[in-house]
């Protein structure tokens, strides 16, 4: 297992040094002065450009710029924002609770609803259940989920009155963080009402990221369930005379699972993009909103290192799914 | 000497039948497969509806896209109060036609399709055939910097991209090509790497096949059964990725019908005019969901697991 851990780890290594060039060369490759650009300035003097020259080093050749930029890296040194001027991991710090609570809730409905939804269509294959399950799936799978979510705001929102239409909590509470989680803090402040209201915020936006999650997830459930349902020990199971609801739910089910295990590593990708447009429509304070902001503000090194960030955590949950992977598949970390 | 050339012609003659017939039975057993699926044969029809509604939208369309009626600002479709046949779908905040806008958009729609899974096709193809047919050093770099385009979010980097190249359909249709592509990469060398060590590569190679020949000519035609499965999902994924651009004002820049530009300059009108925000998006749904019940057709036709003869 840890030689397998090793393998895993050292393969990662030349995929983060390469997100650390593409980052480094991001503002290098911008259209327009890279001074200008990083320094968010205009009218400069002939003295301020120089200066700013030599404060950000690019006046030395270019590799050196890039063990720089790795040797700031490792200090965690991210860069400042042009807007506020704050420390970039600063402000990721602050919003990434936010989008991790959003992406959590998403992929417990998704899980809560896909994996049986899955079963319950392989174990009626082709009857009208099935298909209706699988069509909705289909349907899921293909939604334009800046669509959805303008349309849950429009019945739930606009002509239901249930949601609000955008933020985490109402103005009308304020408690310091502790958890960084709406729903969890709100809890913990006591406040009558503030755990209803984080709620209701949060409802229509996991709704609208764990659309695409959920469909792939029922999909990937139910083709498992269908495999290991015509093998040798689900028969042997049912010959023992056990029941079908033992058979799906234990015997084929714990098989039919490795599957799924690795599409949901697939699908934090897909959840940080779609972030990005549901929390654009729902002002929602996290990471995919302020990487948007930062690209239409021209702030650049949020960019950049929003980008690295971004990229890191998607390559060390995909070395945990792999892990996890290994052991719950002795014969993957054999091979 | 013109009985030896008549022999020749006739047996040129016989080779050319024996392989058209062999190609109708190929095509009859694919249709066989494909038509098993009934999703996919209505999502073809729909598909097809489309490119005949792209193709003759001047013709159809009743109005033109971008005309602004100034008298006739966010009007209902016909069926409620207050709507007119002049314009069935209502109009917009300035006045455009709905219905004519999203006939020019079904146009937009499928041309993106088109080009990203062009690009991304020919460039992911060609990339991993060289990566899968030579291995070593090569592959090893081509496969690393696949990894790391795969690591960062699809839609992030095309936003990125986009950023970088700036805002446009075109440099939309770019990004979303490059970040499509590792796709294809994969699948190619994967595909490539059982075929190489077949007996009929070695046959072709030992009749003195050069590499460019045993990679283009004898390889890859058997390797193409995973690659359309896969052009047909990234065809839907690029609509709904320049939607997505469009949408965040990074893709198709007004007053192009772009569905997904419609939507973001429909977004202040959501709770006032339900129209100009649902229509736009029951096209990419209809337009995505036919593309991809045909993929699933497609994949079950020509996924030789699956297949039971």
């Amino acid at each position: 297992m840890f030689q397998f851990l090793l393998k895993k780890i050292g393969l990662l290594i030349p995929t983060f040094i390469g997100i650390t060039i593409i980052a480094f060369s991001f503002v290098r490759v911008l259209p327009g002065d890279p001074v200008l650009l990083m320094a968010g300035e205009r009218g400069l003097t002939e003295d301020r450009y120089n200066a700013l020259l030599k404060e950000f080093g690019y006046d030395r050749p270019i590799w050196q710029q890039y063990l720089d930029y790795l040797g700031n890296l490792l200090t965690g040194d991210f860069g400042n924002s042009l807007v506020s001027k704050q420390p970039v991991l600063e402000e990721f710090a602050a919003r990434f609770p936010a989008t991790l609570e959003l992406s959590l809730c998403a992929m417990i409905i998704a899980l809560a609803i896909g994996i049986p939804a899955g079963i319950i269509a392989a174990s009626k294959r082709g009857s009208f259940l099935d298909q209706t399950i699988m069509g909705t799936a289909l349907v899921g799978y293909s939604m334009p989920i800046f669509w959805w979510g303008l349309l849950l705001i429009i019945v739930f929102s606009g002509i239901m009155q249930w949601t609000p239409v955008s933020g985490r909590i109402s103005l009308l509470y304020f408690f310091p963080p502790v958890t960084g989680f709406m729903l969890i803090d709100s809890f913990l402040s006591g406040q009558k009402g503030a755990f209803a209201s984080a709620f209701s915020h949060l409802v229509l936006p996991s709704i609208v990221l764990g659309t695409i999650p959920l469909a792939v997830i029922a999909r990937q459930t139910r083709s498992a369930m269908l495999e290991v349902l015509g093998e040798d020990y689900v028969r042997t199971a049912r010959a023992k005379g056990l029941s079908s609801r033992r058979v799906v739910g234990i015997h084929a089910l714990r098989n039919a699972l490795i599957p799924v295990i690795t599409v949901i590593g697939l699908m934090v990708g897909t959840l940080l993009a779609g972030a990005i447009l549901t929390e654009t429509i729902f002002s929602w304070p996290g990471i995919g909103k302020w990487m948007v902001d930062s690209i239409f503000r021209r702030d650049y090194p949020v960019v950049q290192s929003g980008l690295l960030l971004i990229a890191a955590i998607v390559m060390v949950v995909n070395l945990l799914v792999d892990l996890a992977y290994g052991l719950i598949n002795p014969r993957i970390r054999h091979q | 000497m013109t009985n030896i050339s008549n022999t020749a012609d006739t047996e040129k003659l016989t080779d050319a039948q024996e392989r058209r017939r062999t190609r109708n039975r190929m095509l009859r057993e694919f249709w066989f497969y494909f038509s098993e699926n009934r999703g996919a044969v209505i999502g073809m029809w729909i598909f097809l509806a489309l490119v005949l509604l792209a193709v003759l939208a001047p013709v159809i369309a009743p109005h033109a896209p971008n005309i602004q009626y100034r008298d006739a600002l966010l009007v209902p479709p016909v069926w409620q109060d207050g709507g007119s046949w002049n314009y069935i779908l209502g109009t917009d905040a300035v006045g455009r036609d709905m219905l004519s806008r999203l006939i020019y958009g079904s146009q937009f729609s499928l041309f993106i399709g088109v080009v990203v899974v062009a690009i991304a096709l020919t460039t992911g193809v060609t990339i991993g055939l060289i990566a899968g047919y030579f291995r070593g050093p090569v592959d090893t770099v081509i496969m690393r910097v696949m990894d790391i385009i795969l690591a960062f979010p699809s839609l992030l980097l095309a936003l990125v991209l986009v950023a970088i190249l700036g805002p446009g359909l075109l440099n939309a249709m770019i990004a979303i090509a490059i970040v499509q592509q590792p796709h294809y990469v994969r699948l190619t060398r994967a595909a490539v790497m059982a075929e190489k060590n077949r007996d009929y590569v070695t046959a072709a190679r030992v009749a003195g096949s050069g590499n460019l020949r045993l990679m283009f000519k004898t390889i890859l035609p058997n390797c193409t059964a995973p690659l359309i499965v896969q052009a047909a999902l990234s065809f839907s994924t690029a609509i709904l990725d320049a939607a997505a651009l469009g949408f965040l004002g990074m893709g198709a820049q007004p007053p192009t019908p772009e569905w997904g530009t419609m939507l973001a300059e429909a977004r202040e009108f959501i709770l006032r005019a339900w129209w100009v925000v649902t229509f736009p998006g029951i096209a990419i749904l209809v337009t995505v969901l036919a593309i991809n019940l045909m993929g699933d057709g497609l994949r079950d036709a020509l996924d030789p697991k699956l297949k039971r003869s």
